[in-house]
């Protein structure tokens, strides 16, 4: 892909995390474990897609060709989406699924905490109204986590089974890609290394108090910011954009 | 169809009237009460013979929202607004704590407890912070135990009354 606007990467990299794990979460709705999480993960999912909506509609106008948040939801191929190993990754048990909530929200949270500082005021502004909102995600997956581990001995197991396999999908989210020197020296965005003590202090917290053990891999996946995505990403985007490829232009 | 109300041709009605008419606009999900007493209206003002309405969204993934400026829409076409514009502002973001007192007491006769406390601190992690108590909005119990940080919509968590054994929601402090 030619060099493009490092801002409009950026706005994409932070709407498509919402965008992909809302339509993950969102694929859970009548099929949640117990009514209530059932209700509570699709609340999640709604607060991310409002996320990927705001951010997706700045990122938009920031690249100045027309395209709308619909636009670049369902009308961009796979090698073109920003988003993070982690949010793709397949719902999975129900183990898995909290795992994942739980290593992203802790990240977000953290982000999104940096970003309400951004110099860009669009950025902080959309970062200050989403943050309430993942302090609630935050809380649930925290207590999911200390309610699996530390539960049964079959929970006790998927969860810390569902932590060493995502584990290796958190290393990502701390790494600088090439758009952000630029945007962390301008003061819009920050450096991801920065929020790394504070993710790992809460995640570390967390899972002792669950009375599991933090994983301890060093060898980490990459990729998802550059376009490079496992494959679990092109299944999701057919059954996404299956209504506005086959029919485009389609309206609710 | 609501007739306009009558006036002089031409004669834009003061701003203080258009806050009236959208004190009657009910919130979509929770009837009982008015947008304004949700704190959804943060702004009034005429720009050029076209009013402009600002409202601030609760949550970002909100399904009412769209509906909310429906609403107000048909709400002002009805009184005879002809140039109406609503704009959508996202900073401060949108508190329980802009919840009238009003408002507060009509969620309550509802049956939906108003949130316990101001809203908390969205930059400190409070994960295991424990919230006040949240008193049972029909028996007045504050034997009370959260079921689940999400309720029927993102804006309510679901709680259980241990006294009189009625769940109910509780609009979260946000």
């Amino acid at each position: 892909m030619a060099a493009t606007n490092p801002r409009f990467e950026y706005l994409l990299y932070l709407g498509d995390n919402c965008l992909i794990l809302g339509q993950r979460l969102a694929a859970l709705c009548g099929h949640g474990p117990a009514l209530e999480e059932n209700i509570a993960i699709t609340n999640v999912a709604l607060d991310l897609i409002g996320q990927a909506r705001l951010w997706l509609t700045y990122a938009g106008e920031v690249e100045g060709r027309g395209r709308d948040e619909d636009k670049l939801a369902f009308l961009r191929d796979g090698h073109e989406f920003r988003n993070c190993l982690l949010v793709e990754q397949p719902n999975g048990n129900y183990a898995e699924t909290t795992a994942r909530q739980f290593y992203f929200d802790t990240w977000h949270y953290f982000a999104l905490n940096a970003l309400s500082r951004s110099t860009d005021a669009r950025v902080a502004d959309i970062a200050a109204k989403s943050l309430k909102e993942v302090r609630y995600h935050l809380e649930r997956s925290s207590e999911w986590v200390v309610r699996l581990g530390d539960g049964t001995e079959e929970s006790h197991r998927k969860m810390q089974a569902a932590l060493d396999w995502l584990w290796s999908y958190t290393g990502e989210l701390f790494e600088a890609s090439a758009v952000d020197a630029a945007l962390v020296a301008e003061g819009v965005a920050f450096d991801p290394a920065s929020i790394r003590g504070d993710w790992l202090a809460h995640v570390k917290e967390v899972i002792e108090e669950a009375t599991l053990a933090l994983p301890s891999g060093t060898w980490m996946q990459r990729g998802g910011r550059e376009g490079r995505h496992s494959e679990h990403l092109g299944y999701l985007l057919a059954e996404m954009q299956f209504l506005q490829r086959a029919y485009p232009g389609a309206q609710w | 169809m609501v007739k306009p109300a009558a006036r002089e041709p031409n004669a834009a009605p003061a701003t203080e009237e258009v806050w009236g008419w959208l004190h009657e606009v009910p919130d979509p999900e929770i009837p009982v009460i008015s947008v304004v007493d949700l704190g959804i209206v943060r702004d009034v003002q005429w720009a050029d013979g076209t009013l402009i309405v600002t409202i601030t969204p609760t949550y970002s993934g909100c399904p009412a929202t769209q509906a909310i400026e429906a609403a107000i829409r048909a709400a002002l076409e009805a009184r005879g607004i002809e140039s109406l514009r609503i704009e959508t502002r996202l900073a401060p973001p949108w508190t329980t704590d802009w919840l009238s007192e009003r408002g507060r007491e009509a969620l309550r006769a509802y049956g939906i407890a108003p949130p316990a406390c101001r809203a908390i601190d969205a930059s400190r992690i409070s994960w295991r912070m424990r919230e006040p108590a949240v008193s049972c909005p029909r028996c007045g119990s504050a034997r009370t135990v959260r079921v689940s940080q999400f309720g029927s919509t993102p804006c309510k968590a679901h709680y259980r009354c241990e006294a009189c054994l009625e769940p109910f929601d509780y609009f979260k402090p946000h």
